[in-house]
């Protein structure tokens, strides 16, 4: 059966990453690769690293972490912030990563999509949504890092990108984001079952409960967290435990490389 | 630990533009092998062993393998039972055909259809699936029956009856998950991506083809 996949998620600024950290174990706990290395050894099941530093101007920084990352960590992981042609992407996916995400570039040039699945397969274009529930009940998505609204229906927008040739939908809700009170989960639901990719939900993970939730109520194929998961707070394996026991499929076999090599 | 008995193999890793081969090669390096990439037929006459990686569709696949005029040679080397190893689209296009996109045939190793996914799942089939090990095989050394694997594909290999196919998964259908004929295996998944159990899967295949691996 397949299981549903928990995504770390790291902020990366100047190759830094940012929001607190506090792993004590950690040599360099701003380092995203260390970071990285020590997910996949606590049994996260995908990571994504989302570049928010203001210049795109000098890509060699991200290259390198994708590299690095490439060299150390053996599972799946993705790529985005400022990706902007298909070059961008091949980039990032010749360094190592295995999928890449676009936002804000995909809602002004939605071509782009249908470039990239046509130059390097569906699999690895995944649409990132911000979106947020406006008081009248309408869904709207929002680019920009979430600050600027564009007049474009969430739901309509998910079911274009898969047109396009999205393979999978990271979904963030303005209105959770940051807050650690949950995930949006009719918003999560709504673009969950219009849409035939998998879908990402994220914003507003705070416990294990919120997860559930994001699956049994919300159908979403992957939850992703950044804080919670960075304070130790919340061991991964512990949570898998947690989600597990409410009825959800997940990974919880788990070796470390020195042991099974 | 990597195992110094892999460092002497020569692994060729089949580059046929398909893009990402990073990670294919970083895991074979992993587990102690030096593989060296390579586009050329002639590769294909001193390895010992030859690994096919890809992602993407058939038809490109296939147009590749013609343009780098590897159709032939894969297809020799493989009929004289010498260690192959596919990975994903490395494994469909073994099959006699795929019917991704159009009907387009493909090396017409194994005999079957691609055919994509039944309706009813979120399609591509992506994440971690349980895979079920249908018989003993060395390739599956150290690994529990059961452990999961990362997957991601809209089209899979008909052949579920098929003797060949040594794991399975479920996803609205038998997927074939591994295949294992002489010399040749290949997976569905991306073990390069699977974690521990993954890179196992390349030491298992190179150590079984180092010569010494009988010796364990």
């Amino acid at each position: 059966m397949l299981t549903k996949r928990i995504i770390g998620c790291f902020d990366v600024d100047a190759g830094r990453v940012v929001k607190g950290i506090s792993f004590v174990e950690l040599r360099d706990a701003g380092d995203p690769v260390e970071l990285a290395t020590l997910y996949d050894h606590e049994g996260i099941d995908e990571l994504v690293f989302l570049d928010i530093t203001a210049s795109h101007e000098d890509r060699n920084t991200v290259v390198d972490m994708v590299r690095r990352t490439a060299d150390r960590v053996f599972i799946p992981f993705t790529v985005g912030g400022g990706l902007r042609s298909d070059d961008d992407m091949r980039l990032m996916l010749e360094s190592g990563a295995d999928k890449i995400t676009i936002n804000t570039a995909a809602v002004e040039r939605p071509e782009l999509i249908s470039e990239g699945a046509h130059r390097f397969g569906s699999q690895c274009i995944v649409v990132a949504i911000d979106a947020r529930t406006e008081s009248d009940g309408s869904m709207q998505v929002y680019t920009h890092g979430g600050r600027r609204p564009t007049g474009i229906d969430a739901i309509a927008w998910a079911t274009e990108v898969v047109e396009r040739g999205a393979g999978e939908i990271m979904l963030t809700s303005m209105n959770t984001d940051g807050h650690q009170d949950g995930y949006d989960i009719p918003l999560t639901r709504a673009v969950s079952d219009a849409v035939s990719v998998p879908v990402i939900a994220s914003g507003g993970a705070g416990n294990a409960q919120h997860m559930i939730d994001a699956i049994t109520e919300g159908r979403a194929d992957a939850v992703l967290a950044a804080s919670i998961f960075h304070f130790g707070t919340h061991p991964i394996m512990d949570v898998k435990r947690q989600m597990q026991a409410a009825g959800i499929p997940m990974r919880m076999e788990h070796a470390d490389y020195d042991d099974v090599l | 630990m990597s195992d110094p008995r892999l460092a002497d193999l020569d692994v060729i890793i089949l580059d046929y533009g398909a893009g990402n081969l990073r990670s294919v090669v970083r895991a074979v390096e992993r587990v102690g092998a030096r593989p060296d990439v390579a586009s050329v037929p002639a590769a294909l006459d001193e390895a010992d062993v030859v690994i096919l990686p890809g992602v993407g569709a058939a038809a490109d696949t296939m147009h590749n393998l013609h343009q780098r005029q590897l159709v032939e040679p894969i297809r020799e080397y493989i009929a004289a039972d010498r260690p192959f190893l596919g990975v994903c689209m490395g494994l469909q296009a073994l099959m006699t055909v795929s019917l991704e996109g159009g009907e387009h045939p493909c090396l017409d190793v194994l005999p079957g259809r691609v055919v994509r996914l039944p309706e009813g799942r979120k399609i591509p089939h992506m994440g971690w699936n349980r895979v079920e090990q249908r018989r003993s095989t060395t390739l599956f050394d150290g690994i529990p029956d059961g452990a999961h694997f990362y997957f991601v594909h809209s089209y899979y290999c008909d052949m579920a009856a098929s003797e060949d196919v040594v794991a399975v998964a479920d996803y609205g259908a038998d997927v074939t998950a591994v295949v294992e004929r002489g010399r040749l295996a290949a997976t569905q998944f991306h073990p390069e991506k699977s974690g521990a159990y993954g890179l196992r899967i390349y030491r298992n295949f190179l150590l079984e083809h180092s010569g010494n691996g009988a010796s364990r």
